[in-house]
This record gives structure tokens, sequence and C-alpha cells, in this order.
């Protein structure tokens, strides 16, 4: 099991700066290890962000991503209290989610 | 006001005692003496780089004493007999330009996290070679179509191999490291440097 | 709220890879460093380092919060940029991870060899010291560099670390001045700034401890003594010596007066 994320969000107005860094290997699939085997495919498949238990980003990515990947992205329409919840799954099925309240 | 003048006052003279920023400084005996106790003192062997490797020589302790400058009549001497010292293998010394280059692109070896034995030369770290390679650092001169230019002769061989085992024995003060006389790189290998600049049918002098 | 809908490419996601540009494509590097600055993970550090920070730890069962740092004990707003500096009760001059280093072994109660076990971290974990440093740096951000350099042994100290950087020595006879000595020049394809000169230091003390994107590791300045003498061909620096924080507080004061931009982010 994965770390708890690392997450940092600022609310300015009605718009809530947020950054998340989260821990995974995001292995490319093509990388050897020290016995020469290839180290097998492992990244972060999806990304879901939800506000209050609203889903307000859905996002794919791939194995193109480097490891520990750092989120960055702005939601309009936060305010004080509201729970923001980031969550991801990977193509292991390993999935990991941190919640925040928006301070 | 009386109380401004007087903090304005102390900021002077605390400037008064100041140090120099911004100048090299000119090293006395005594300075040397000072920053190699501190080496002693703060550093510790680790894997291949021993402490040995603080003990100055004369090269380094002329050169620590005139900022990289020093009189002719002090450097002459020194350079006559690290040339002295050179080993230059019999026959010729034109080895294979082919690994030449891959010692010149290769960064390891000497440091504490490498293993015994020749390494690499670090060439491409403050030389440019090839055309070709991009990456390239500018601390020496370029040495593009070094061969092209000088041609291929046992003097000019000698000339390469000698400035790559020992380039002090030429310019006591150069910042160029003493390939071979450090043991960094073996015969063979600067053999194969001397190849990658002076070989016609190298990267170098295409 | 509108669901997004986001590629990889348009996520301000980071992402590394080995970029192989030439001379003329110094604008693209800095374009680069422009958008890694803007979702860099050094806040995320940041927070790891107040845990520890506020985290009992060792024989006594304490944390950090009551170190004096140079402007009071448990001070942090401005605290790095004052650094180095003498302090009275370990009678030497300190820079913060030396200054850290003998607060957990005197408010905490653990040893010097407990407490540098493992100093410098990797990209999967960072080290305590590492977490601490971004931290206590991110509380100086604005405040001008202004090392100590009134007392007597900080001027020992600043000249110590001078005399230092000009003087050759190892298996390479380099000295620090053999790379950063001449303006204009690079190692490889890395810009080598004049670090003796004021205009040249001020913008690197600004930017360090520094996390590199290139394989994601976050580094504080002994890490960087460290390794520059490992290339150099030397042998190691003892961490956080009296010689490595001589050459710390060298090049802080040479870059005096500059306003502390933060923890950075570099290539």
């Amino acid at each position: 099991m994965a770390d708890p994320m690392k997450i940092r969000a600022v609310l300015k107005g009605d718009t809530v700066d947020v950054r998340v860094l989260m821990n995974h290997p995001m292995e490319t699939g093509q990388r050897k290890d020290g016995g020469g085997n290839l180290i097998p495919l492992h990244f972060i498949q999806e990304i879901t962000v939800r506000l209050n238990g609203k889903t307000v980003i859905e996002s794919q990515i791939s194995q193109a991503v480097s490891r520990n990947p750092v989120f960055s992205f702005r939601v309009k329409g936060a305010k004080a209290g509201d729970k923001l919840q980031i969550s991801w799954l990977d193509n292991k099925g390993d999935r990991n989610s941190t919640e925040t309240v928006i301070g | 006001m009386i109380r401004s003048t007087l903090s304005g006052t102390l900021l002077a003279l605390a400037a008064c005692t100041s140090v120099t920023i911004g100048e090299p400084p000119k090293l006395s005996e005594r300075d040397l003496d000072e920053v190699y106790s501190a080496l002693k003192r703060d550093f510790h062997a680790r894997g291949i780089a021993t402490m040995s490797r603080i003990e100055p020589d004369a090269a380094q302790r002329i050169c620590n004493l005139h900022r990289d400058n020093p009189p002719a009549e002090l450097a002459k001497p020194i350079e006559e007999a690290q040339l002295k010292a050179i080993q230059f293998p019999a026959g010729d010394l034109l080895g294979d330009w082919k690994r030449g280059q891959r010692i010149a692109e290769s960064g390891i070896g000497m440091q504490w996290t490498d293993k015994p034995g020749p390494g690499g030369g670090s060439c491409y770290n403050c030389h440019q070679l090839s055309p070709q390679q991009e990456s390239h650092g500018t601390l020496g001169p370029s040495l593009l179509a070094f061969g092209k230019v000088r041609g291929k002769g046992p003097e000019m061989q000698r000339y390469a191999y000698g400035k790559i085992f020992n380039a002090k024995a030429y310019n006591l003060c150069s910042q160029m490291p003493r390939m071979g006389h450090s043991g960094t790189l073996s015969e063979q290998q600067i053999k194969d440097l001397v190849a990658y600049l002076l070989d016609p049918a190298s990267p170098v002098n295409r | 709220m509108r669901l997004a809908r986001l590629s990889a490419a348009a996520a301000a996601l980071t992402s590394v890879g080995a970029i192989a540009l030439a001379q003329d494509t110094r604008k693209e590097i800095e374009k680069y460093q422009r958008m890694i600055s803007d979702a860099s993970p050094v806040e995320l550090f940041e927070l790891e380092g107040e845990a520890l920070w506020k985290k009992k730890q060792g024989p006594k069962n304490a944390s950090l919060e009551q170190c004096d740092l140079g402007l009071g004990a448990g001070v942090l707003k401005g605290a790095y940029a004052h650094l180095p500096r003498y302090f009275g009760d370990a009678d030497r001059v300190m820079d913060l991870e030396a200054r850290l280093l003998h607060c957990m072994i005197t408010l905490q109660g653990r040893t010097r060899d407990e407490a540098t076990k493992r100093v410098f971290g990797n990209e999967d974990k960072l080290s305590e010291m590492e977490y601490l440093s971004a931290y206590v740096a991110g509380q100086s951000r604005g405040v001008k560099m202004a090392p100590g350099m009134a007392h007597p042994k900080e001027q020992a100290a600043f000249e110590l670390g001078r005399k230092t950087f000009f003087y050759r020595a190892g298996a390479w006879d380099f000295s620090c001045a053999s790379c950063h000595g001449e303006e204009g020049k690079r190692i490889r394809m890395q810009d080598l700034p004049l670090l003796f000169k004021p205009e040249y230091a001020r913008p690197v003390v600004a930017t360090w401890p520094a996390y590199r994107v290139s394989n994601s590791q976050f580094k504080t300045m002994q890490w960087r003594l460290n390794n520059c003498y490992q290339q150099m061909r030397y042998p190691e620096p003892n961490y956080a010596s009296d010689l490595t924080v001589a050459l710390t507080l060298f090049l802080t004061a040479t870059g005096e007066g500059e306003p502390y931009r933060g923890p950075g982010t570099k290539r």
C-alpha cells in the first residue's frame, strides 16, 4: 500500500489552489533491474477529484508520467469547510485516497 | 536623531572589520597550512578515495601560492621534473579511437563510489571533441579537428600522450587533471584517446 | 460543477526524462524550469518537515520546537536567512544542518550516529534532515540573506571558506575555483556560476536547499558540497563539519542581501 498523499489546498476567493504529491513508482515497463530483468509496468491510471462527494475532475494518465507525480489544479466554486478528496487507481488495482478540509 | 547616528556609527564600525568579497585571496604559506590542516581534520577516507589525496605536491603548492600564475623560474623546474617522470610507451602511441570515444564520454572512475581500476576520462565534461556531441563543456579549449589540423606523426602522438598523462608538465598550473600521473587512466586508455584525437577516421577529425 | 476530463498533457503533471539539448535551446530550458517551479512538490516536503519539527523523538521524548536557530528558541521566521552564524552554546559557527543536528542531540537526547544515519535521502523518501531543511528554509521566504559576520569566529570561518574555495588539492588538483572561477563556463551542459562574485552567488544562495527535477530528489547544501567533493576526486567531507560550514558561510556572505526565494527547483 502506498504512503498517504501530501496535499496543500489554498483558498483564494471562491477558487481553491491544490497541489498533491502522490507516491508511486510509475514504472514504464521498460526499465531493467540490476539482474537485467524488465521491471513490470506499474503506474497510476486514473485520478479522481471530488468536492463534497461530487466528482469535479476525472483524469487518465499513462506510464509516461514520472515517479511521484505532483498534481496541481484549481477548482472554482469552493468555500471554507468543503471536503476535497483525491483518489487514484493504478494498473494493478491498487488504490489510494486522501481527504482534506478546505480551510 | 542621536540614536540613529549612534547606530549608524556602530554599523560603520562593524563594516570596518569586514572581509574582502569578490576577489580571490593571495595565499601565504601559513594559509596553505591552515587549509591543509582543516582538510585533514574534516575529511575522511571512503572507498578508493584515501586521505593521501590531500597531501600537497610541489605543483599544487606553487600554484596555490601564486594564484595559478607562478614566475617562470619557479614553474619551469617542476614542469621539467614532471615531463621526465612521464612513462611514454615504446612504439606506436595510436590506440583504438572507438574505445577512445567511450573513454572520453565516460564520467566515472576515481570517485569514492567507484570501483578500483581505470575508469573514464571525463573529457566531455570540459572539452568539445566530436562535432556530433553537443553535450560538452567549455572549461577547456575545443579539440574539434585536433588531428586534422596537426597530423598524426610521432611528435604529435607524443605530445598528445604527454598532455593527457600529465598536462602540468607542459603548463604547471593547468586546470586539466593529470590523467596518467594520478592513476585515472591506463597506458592503453591514453593511447585510445590519442587515436580519438589524431586518427583521421575518428569523428573528431571528420 | 462541470466534470473536467483531462488528458495527461493538459494536467499540470510533472514529467521528467533525460533531455539532451544544444546551446541554442537555452530558452526551452528556462521555460521548462518555470513550468516545473509552478508545480513543484517542495511545499509538500515543507509540510512533512513541519510534522517532523513537532514530533516527539529520542530518549528525552521531545520535539524540536524549542530549538534555537539563532533568533530565539522556536523562532522560525527569518532564521534560515541568518545562517550560518556563531552559537555560544556550542562555541562554533553552524549552518542549518549543523544546528538541527545540535538540537536533535541536546533537546531530543539522540546520538550523532543515530541522527546522521541517513542524512541524504532518495526519490522514494527524503531524509529527516531534508524534510526539516525544507520546512525551516521555507520560513525565510522574502527575508534578505544575512549570515553572521560580526563575531571573530564568523569572520575566521569566512576567511577559511574563502581560502579553501581557491585551494587546489585532491587526485585531480581541483579547487572550487577550477569550475566556479571563470565567467561563462559550463561543465557538460550545466552552466557554472562564478560563485565568489556577489552577482552570481546571490541567486544561488537564495534557492538552496532545492528539489532536483531530473531525479525527483530534494537536496541540501551539505549534500551539494559532498557531491562536489566526490566529483572533484577528494576523500569525503565530514557531515556538518567546520570546513563545510566555513564554505557555506563564504558563499552565503558573498550572496548577502538577496531576498530568499524559498527552497528552489533545479534541473
